[in-house]
């Protein structure tokens, strides 16, 4: 169970078009870390996640996920150690219940059903949201939506868990929410996302990636209080680290 | 684009009838789809100047639907909507067919009861089929394909429809209400905005597609449909089928009205 | 272009029931054959698109009205014929259970009306035909137009087929057809143009989509010989069943098989004779259907039944009567059962 690290090493990947959305990146994530990978749109975030979790392949260089190499037959073991959640949780509750949503993953790892029954009330419970079992996913807020998103991939008993934007498009009261619940994981997590404060309140790790490339990786809060550095990225300061409108009283370095 | 606001509503109001708990909802889904079939055929086995004999057919729809608890208004306007096609197809038979007929002492047309007859026969299978899909709904209906060894492939695939159309049909309102913002007085889309705007809504839908893909290979999809175990089927389940199946079959093979009519008729002589 | 259970009858809504199964379950078998899982997503969501599509007005130039599309051959052109099919199939479904837009009786008929001609016939002969050897604006505009035009006619002249043979309207087939064909045409031709519009501008923003859709489906692949085998094969399946129908059930089909030869000729439906001779059909068949009170009728039973047997006044009396009563008690039962149930809900609360 100690071996839940990700390991990326000098991963190239060019899309068919030519353009290189990846370009020698290297990264390196240990067991239990919680890392927040940020960057403007178009840096390579998206790319990045979808070379991870193999769904596309890198032209060149090397993914390791715990002591596993990534490649087309390690994938079914990979997939169960590691699972993403998606931007939009409209692309991940593809079902027509949430239970037959959640219970998708497992189905596909062939459990006795009464094993799987077992695994989505689990996760439901998790997430807090047992009382959604045989609700359609259409006729769920964007939060619970989010929610049942997280617990569709908690069924598969991931060590590792990556995230796409978790918290974007929901309310302040969803958002919130959402962050509590990931901040009980104990699993390692890797988050992009263009909410800073988000970052650097479940992250204690950042990453940004500019050009296809790392061009910082800090302690979070080291990290997002160097403006200069953020700017350059095509970022800003998280909203908590910005002057107060009010006072113009500034809690960071400026 | 009212059109799809206006289905898009009706998909979720289906939808929400059936996730009530009621006698008929418990029902196994096969069931009532094999039953609908068969109360279909017989609705539509007989020829086209019946109409006293459907009549005994209207206790299927009545009593699932009371027994059902849905509400009156919403089904009885679906019901309606469909009527105005039949009555097109239908309404040209009193003047092709204009034979008469002496019949309860009244001259008709015979084209007239064979467009009654129509109608008769179009209420009772519309509601017969609006009735299994609000008291089954979507993923129970796709549990009773698989037990009828529907090919999961289509099953899925059948799912997936009916799950995104809901998602699609929003992203095509959006696109469309942005568009008329800014094309005030027309009706539809203009003919040069055809390709952009469906073809637009399209490039989406396929990347939308790819999304769900990777969603689905992600947790495992490697081409197999895993559904859960099917509902069990109960005595209950066998009891109802067994009862209204003999009920229809009583009904297409006796002329229960004019039986219980001439036993009135003969009584108050 | 829906057609209704009440206008279908069972033989004929059984058969196409039967040919549209057959070439669903040959669909199924060619993409698993694939081995491609990710068209399934594809399939499913693309359907959902047409059934948005099919709600969105295209105003026609010049009219003042607005048209809309079936999608078939837009799929196909999309997703290969097969997968197309599969789709069409899952929309129409949808369709026939949520709007009773199409009953599910009818719903084969629905299925290969809408799906065959434009996948199996429209899609691998002219469109395959014009784009086989490349894209350009050109060609998928002649390509689609055509297809759709083609497509759709062949399957309004189905659709006049399907409801004479199964025998429930009084049109006579010259009527129907003459009315359908040139409705169809003028749909076709909007269709078509819209089609072609969706096609082209996906060709030109993203030209990677038709050129993959294409590889693999050239025409090669599915060839005529194949096509026109399963064709003839459809059509021999549906005439076994139909005649295996026809053999159980006198009443119905040959009735309306005799009364659509009869209205090409004659042009008038069918004469009393035919009327008369299907009538003692049936009544060989449900020999109880005359039941009545014996003594009442007598008398006034001989004179009608000259005019026409079926409704004696005798029965006509005692059914209209007895079908009042058994209305009123139907509806009464559903209230009851309406009421108690509220009450009980009520209570419960």
């Amino acid at each position: 169970m100690s071996h839940h690290k990700v390991e990326i090493q000098d991963v190239h990947y060019r899309y068919p078009d030519g353009y290189p959305a990846v370009n020698g990146l290297s990264l390196h994530i240990r067991h239990g870390e919680s890392v927040g990978i940020i960057g403007a749109n178009g840096a390579g975030k998206s790319t990045l996640l979808l070379l991870l979790m193999g769904l596309i392949f890198p032209s060149q260089g090397k993914i390791v996920i715990g002591d596993i190499p990534l490649s087309k037959k390690t994938l079914p073991l990979i997939r169960q150690r590691m699972s993403m959640v998606f931007q939009d949780p409209d692309d991940q509750l593809f079902m027509t219940t949430v239970f037959d949503d959640v219970a998708f993953g497992p189905r596909n790892l062939k459990l006795e059903e009464a094993e799987v029954t077992a695994r989505v009330t689990q996760a439901l419970a998790r997430v807090g949201i047992p009382h959604l079992r045989d609700r359609a996913p259409y006729k769920l807020s964007g939060g619970e939506k989010r929610t049942a998103a997280i617990a569709s991939v908690l069924s598969m008993d991931p060590d590792i868990l990556v995230l796409d934007e978790p918290t974007a498009s929901l309310d302040p009261q969803s958002r919130r929410r959402i962050m509590d619940l990931l901040k009980g994981f104990q699993h390692t997590k890797i988050i992009t996302s263009h909410d800073l404060d988000m970052v650097l309140a479940l992250c204690e790790r950042a990453v940004v990636v500019k050009d296809g490339k790392i061009a910082a990786d800090a302690p979070s809060l080291e990290l997002l209080t160097q403006a200069e550095l953020l700017e350059s990225c095509g970022l800003e300061l998280p909203l908590s680290l910005q002057g107060c409108p009010r006072c113009g009283l500034s809690s960071s370095a400026e | 684009m009212s059109n799809l606001t206006n289905s898009l509503y009706n998909l979720r109001q289906m939808d929400d009838l059936a996730d009530q708990d009621t006698l008929i909802h418990r029902i196994h889904p096969l069931v009532k789809l094999l039953l609908t079939l068969f109360y279909l055929i017989v609705v539509v086995s007989f020829d086209r100047y019946e109409i006293i004999r459907l009549i005994p057919l209207c206790f299927y729809p009545l009593i699932v639907f009371s027994l059902a608890e849905l509400p009156l208004a919403p089904l009885a306007k679906k019901i309606l909507i469909v009527q105005p096609f039949i009555i097109g197809a239908g309404v040209l038979n009193p003047l092709f067919d204009s034979q008469t007929v002496v019949f309860a002492g009244l001259t008709f047309s015979r084209g007239w009861l064979t467009f009654i007859s129509i109608f008769i026969k179009s209420s009772l299978t519309v509601a017969a089929t609006l009735l299994l899909i609000a008291t089954t709904g979507m993923h129970r209906l796709a549990a009773a394909l698989r037990l009828l060894r529907i090919p999961r492939l289509f099953v899925l695939q059948l799912l997936l429809t009916y799950r995104y159309i809901s998602v699609l049909g929003e992203e095509a309102n959006r696109l469309f209400r942005a568009y008329s913002l800014r094309a005030p007085r027309q009706k539809g889309v203009h003919h040069r905005a055809w390709g952009s705007l469906a073809g637009q809504l399209l490039l989406r839908t396929l990347d939308r597609a790819q999304r769900v893909y990777q969603a689905m290979a992600l947790r495992g999809f490697t081409g197999e449909y895993f559904s859960g175990a099917p509902p069990r089927l109960r005595l209950a389940d066998l009891l109802y089928l067994i009862l209204w199946a003999a009920f229809f079959l009583l009904v297409r093979f006796v002329d229960i009205p004019s039986l219980l009519g001439s036993l009135l008729i003969g009584a108050s002589a | 272009m829906h057609m209704a259970d009440a206008l279908i009858s069972p033989a004929v809504g059984g058969a196409m029931l039967a040919v549209a199964a057959g070439l669903a379950v040959y669909s199924i078998h060619k993409i698993q054959n694939d081995m491609d899982e990710k068209k399934i997503p594809l399939m499913g969501v693309t359907g959902a698109f047409v059934f948005a599509a099919q709600m969105i007005n295209f105003s026609i130039p010049a009219t003042g009205s607005s048209g809309h599309i079936v999608g078939a051959l837009l799929l196909a052109a999309l997703l290969g014929p097969y997968a197309a099919f599969l789709s069409i199939a899952s929309v129409l479904l949808i369709q026939a259970l949520f709007f009773a837009d199409g009953g599910l009786l009818a719903y084969g008929a629905n299925v290969f009306n809408m799906g065959f001609f434009a996948c199996f016939l429209a899609y691998p002969l002219i469109y395959r035909g014009f784009t086989g050897k490349g894209y350009s604006a050109k060609k998928i505009f002649l390509a689609s137009l055509i297809s759709v035009v083609v497509a759709l006619q062949l399957s309004a002249f189905c659709v006049v087929l399907e409801t004479l043979l199964s025998g429930k309207t009084e049109l006579p087939f010259a009527t129907f057809l003459l009315f359908m064909q040139p409705v169809h045409l003028a749909i076709g031709v909007v269709e078509g143009l819209v089609t072609a519009a969706i096609l082209i501008f996906v060709w030109k923003s993203r030209p990677e989509i038709l050129e993959r859709a294409a590889s693999g489906q050239a025409l090669g692949a599915l060839p005529l010989k194949k096509i026109l085998a399963g064709f003839a094969a459809a059509i021999i399946v549906t005439g076994g069943a139909l005649s295996w129908f026809a053999s159980a059930h006198p009443d119905g089909l040959e009735w309306s098989v005799f009364k659509t030869t009869g209205a090409t000729e004659l042009e008038t439906g069918e004469s009393l004779h035919e009327t008369l001779s299907s009538i003692q059909e049936r009544t060989a068949f449900l020999p109880d259907y005359n039941f009545r009170a014996p003594a009442q009728e007598a008398a006034t039973e001989a004179e009608d039944e000259a005019v026409w047997p079926s409704i004696n006044s005798g029965t006509s009396v005692s059914g209209i009567i007895g079908s009042a009563v058994m209305l009123v008690f139907a509806v009464l039962l559903g209230g009851f059962i309406h009421l108690v149930k509220r009450r009980n809900q009520r209570l419960s609360t």
